[in-house]
Order: structure tokens, then sequence, then C-alpha cells
């Protein structure tokens, strides 16, 4: 298993290295010790590689990520996982603002609180926060699912398209067009194969609201101006 | 970006270490922000006196003049302690008005950088490693500090223009973000009898914090005033004599980051900050909310969260 320490290693070299696995490479864990807080750990892996950080990161960790299960041992700064492609992020602690922005598919899963803008822009990406999310969560989030087990913020899903949100406890408010939807059971067969996926056992997916579009900003209308 | 850090300490028996923890900060936030950068310390207070924390773009010229006439002024001959182009004046209290207009009068040679009776504060032009060197902030000890090194947006890179701002005694902020109403708070903090030095608008926040506290406000009052009368974007952290304070706009986008333990609380606009400090591994680290007051005060010994 090959590691690199932070410590006395360039973040390049790191990153480079994850880049650069040969074809058929069987060796496919790594482990990162001591990040303390840098950016971009671990972004742009396009391989099947298991990465276990052992501390906190900053800026970025995981960004694009494709294939790659990346877990951190710690907390991480703003744009955790932005724009995953697929595979898996986890991080043990909690994460700072946009985390997951933009992503396109793969998993996140928060163990910790996100802060401000979770999911924001969401296109296919999953993310899973044990704890709760900060306000603007899931801005104009097109497409995949937000599972929130504990409290969501103020305007949650404002000017939402087609992404699903799942929220355990409550929700300071709405944002502009962002509605609570009925739980029906593709929904909970949904949510509970997403809580699986995420590794989170002991709630039962009747504990959720759904919340989505009421799909009524999607075009232009001029008696909508205000919510604009 | 800017990129600030404060260091409010628990644990008297890392005073002597507070520069040194503080200059290891800012200098990690060097990335954040490369035009200018300082540091305000709370040090030592001695009975009686107040420090005047001068700066001069000559001060091989402009400091030994300035001596001389402050000992003409006090009636006796009094040391300024040389730091590089800054100086500190230890001014009996009953005369700081005196000796301010004394340096109104020497019309721009002279600086006032700070006035305090704990409070000294450097800060220049330049990279935080050269600014900390250059005043050796490394060796001093204190209770609590704040740092800032600057992407300057709002006003001119200057030494002026450079954080952290201190607008009354022993009161100082470091901002990362930017003010959208900051002409007109300046014009009615004017009014009250504020006075500017630069068309900054963190210069701004300050001023309102230093005259809502003088209308017999705490920190955290004010504080929490400040969040419905500053319009823009903002991340605080401002030191009073015995206080530490921190605050985030309702928006949020500029970063921060807390740790706390016995022996402190710490401020970083990224974890990467911190992690030189002691038992970090251990400390609570939380992201600061928005819209709340956070502040500790050493002679209270409190610590409140107060959410607006």
């Amino acid at each position: 298993m090959p590691t690199f320490d932070l410590a006395t290693s360039e973040l390049r070299d790191l990153n480079s290295a994850l880049h650069s696995i040969p074809a058929g490479a069987n060796d496919l864990e790594y482990e990162i010790l001591n990040p303390r807080g840098s950016h971009a750990v671990a972004v742009g892996c396009s391989h099947p590689l298991n990465i276990s950080v052992m501390g906190p990161v900053g800026y970025y960790c995981g960004g694009m990520n494709s294939e790659a299960t990346i877990s951190v041992k710690g907390s991480a700064g703003p744009g955790v996982a932005e724009n995953m492609m697929s595979g898996m992020v986890v991080i043990e602690g909690d994460a700072s603002q946009y985390a997951g922005a933009t992503g396109r598919g793969g998993m996140l899963v928060i163990r910790g609180n996100a802060a401000s803008r979770c999911g924001i822009s969401m296109k296919g990406i999953d993310i899973v926060v044990e704890g709760n999310i900060g306000h603007m969560s899931a801005f104009m989030g097109q497409s995949g699912n937000l599972v929130v087990l504990g409290d969501a913020g103020e305007a949650l899903g404002d000017s939402l398209y087609e992404a699903k949100i799942f929220v355990r406890g409550t929700v300071k408010s709405l944002g502009a067009d962002c509605i609570e939807k009925e739980m029906r059971p593709e929904h909970h067969e949904l949510l509970a194969s997403l809580l699986q996926k995420a590794g989170v056992t002991g709630v039962e997916t009747s504990e959720f609201k759904r919340y989505g579009s009421a799909r009524t900003l999607y075009n232009f209308d001029i008696d909508n101006a205000d919510a604009y | 970006m800017c990129g600030i850090v404060g260091l409010f300490l628990k644990d008297r028996s890392l005073e002597k270490e507070l520069g040194c923890f503080l200059s290891d900060m800012l200098v990690t936030m060097t990335d954040r922000g490369p035009d200018s950068a300082g540091i305000a310390i709370y040090g030592q207070e001695k009975a009686g006196f107040t420090k005047v924390t001068i700066q001069s773009d000559t001060p091989d010229i402009t400091f030994g003049d300035f001596e001389r006439r402050l000992g003409d002024l006090l009636g006796k001959s009094s040391a300024l302690r040389l730091k590089d182009s800054h100086a500190v004046a230890d001014v009996p209290s009953d005369r700081v008005a005196d000796v301010r207009a004394m340096i109104d009068n020497l019309q721009g040679a002279v600086r006032v950088m700070s006035v305090g009776e704990t409070m000294e504060i450097y800060k220049e032009v330049g990279l935080p490693k050269d600014v900390v060197s250059r005043f050796g902030i490394p060796a001093m000890s204190g209770t609590h500090g704040i740092g800032h090194t600057r992407m300057a947006t709002e006003s001119a890179v200057t030494t002026l223009g450079a954080h952290p701002f201190s607008t009354g005694a022993d009161q100082c902020l470091v901002h990362n973000g930017s003010l959208s109403n900051h002409n007109n708070l300046r014009r009615e903090l004017k009014q009250l009898g504020m006075r500017f030095e630069t068309q900054n608008d963190s210069e701004v926040a300050a001023a309102y914090l230093t005259a809502r506290i003088r209308e017999g406000m705490d920190l955290g009052e004010a504080l929490t005033s400040a969040l419905d009368d500053l319009d823009g974007f903002f991340t605080f952290v401002v030191g009073t004599k015995t206080g530490f304070g921190v605050l985030r706009d309702p928006i949020a986008c500029k970063p921060a980051v807390m740790a706390e333990t016995d022996q402190y609380v710490a401020f970083g606009s990224e974890f990467r900050a911190l992690v030189g400090l002691p038992n970090i591994d251990n400390a609570r680290v939380w992201e600061p909310e928005p819209s709340s007051v956070y502040f500790w005060d050493r002679e209270t010994n409190a610590a409140q969260t107060l959410a607006a």
C-alpha cells in the first residue's frame, strides 16, 4: 500500500502519482498522512483507487473524482468533491461550504455537518449528510439526491430543478419554488438504497420528508418576476 | 480573498509564545493575500500609561525628531521603543490627547497605528513573513492578538490601508470581504465625531464598532447591531482590551474556521492556519455560523454565542 506523507512530500507529487496509475496495477490502496488542511488533496482521480486521508483537508478535496473511493478521517474545507463524476467520497468530520457542488455522479457522505450551499447546482450526485446542512443548499439542483439526517438551513432547494431532497429534521425555510412532496413507495425505496449505500443504519425512511421543485420557475413568466 | 487569524489565550503559560503562534498562523495564510500584512498584539499593561504606536516611511529621520518633541511636550525625556518603521511611545494616559494633537501638527510625517493600554499594531506593505520578521513579532508575548494578510480590493495598497484597523483605544478589527454601504456609513460616523484615515471599507466597520461601544454597548452587542447596519460580505475578527470576537455576514461566503481547547480559542480563514497550535488534534473545531456573534472576554471569563 503506497503511503504519502504530506509533511515530507509535495502535494503535486501525490496527485501526479494518483493520476498515473499504470494499466493492470493491482495495488490500489493509498494512504495519505499529515494532510494538515492542504488544498486539492486527491483531486482528479480517474481510477478505482481506495484512498484514506488521515486528517483534515482544505479546499476541493476529491474534486472531479471518478471511480475512486476517498475517505477523509477528519473535516474538509470548502468545495469537497466538487464536480465529482463517480466513485465515493466520505468525510468523517464536518464539511465547509459548497460540498458536492455541481457533482454529476457518485456519492458524497458527510458524517458530521455540512455548511452553506451543500449540493449547489448538483447534477446527478447523491449526497448524504448525517448532521445538519447550512443555508441555500441544493440551490438550482438539477438532478441527484440530497439526504439530510439532521436539520436544513434557510432557503433549501431554491430554484430547484429535478434534484430530490430528503430531510429528517427541521427545515428553517424553503427557497423559491421548492415544496414539500409526498413520499411515495418509490421514494422510500430510493431513500433506503441511498442510506444503505452510505452505511447509515438505525433510521427509517418514514422519518424523512421529501422536497422537490414546484416547477413554476422553469420558464420565465412575468407573474413570477418577484421570485427571480 | 485576504487571510485572517486570531488567537485568544486562556492558559497564561502560553502568553510568551503568542507572537510566535500568530506569526506562524499568518505566514501560513500568505497565499490568501500578498499585498500587506499586519498584527495587533495585546501585551503587558503599564499602570497609568498608554502605548501610542506610530509609523513613519522615513523612521531614521523622523523618530529622533519625534522623540525630542515628545520630551518637550511631556516635560521629560521619553524614549521611543523603535521597531523598524514603527515605534511605541509610553505616554501618561492623561496626555494622550496632547500627543495626538502634536502628531496632527506634523502633517502626516508620523502616522498613528494604534493607541491603547495593552494593544500595539504593526502593519506594512509586503508579505507576512517579511512583516513579522521586520517587527520581531515572534518574540512578542501577550494575551491575545489578531492578524491579517491582504488582497486589496476597496482601497490603495498602503501602510494605512493594511489591517488591523484601530479606531478606538485598545480596539482593532480585521476583515475578509467587502462592504457596499461604507461611504454612507462613513458620513454618518463622521457626524458622530469618528475620525478616518483612509477610504477603506474595513476602517468603516472598525469605526462603526467603536462608535457603538462608545455609546455603551459591549462587544457582543456592537457586533449584533453590525448585522443590521453593515451591507456586504464580511468575516470579522475583532479585539478589545479584554475580549475577542468573530462575526460572519448572513451569506457567509468568506471562509472561517475556529478551534477551542482549555488553553485557547483560535480563528483562521482556513484550517491550515491552525495546524501548528498545541494539541490541535484534540481541539473542538467548527465553522462559525452565519449571522452569529461569537465572543470571549478575559475579565468576565465569558464565552458567548448570540444567534441573531
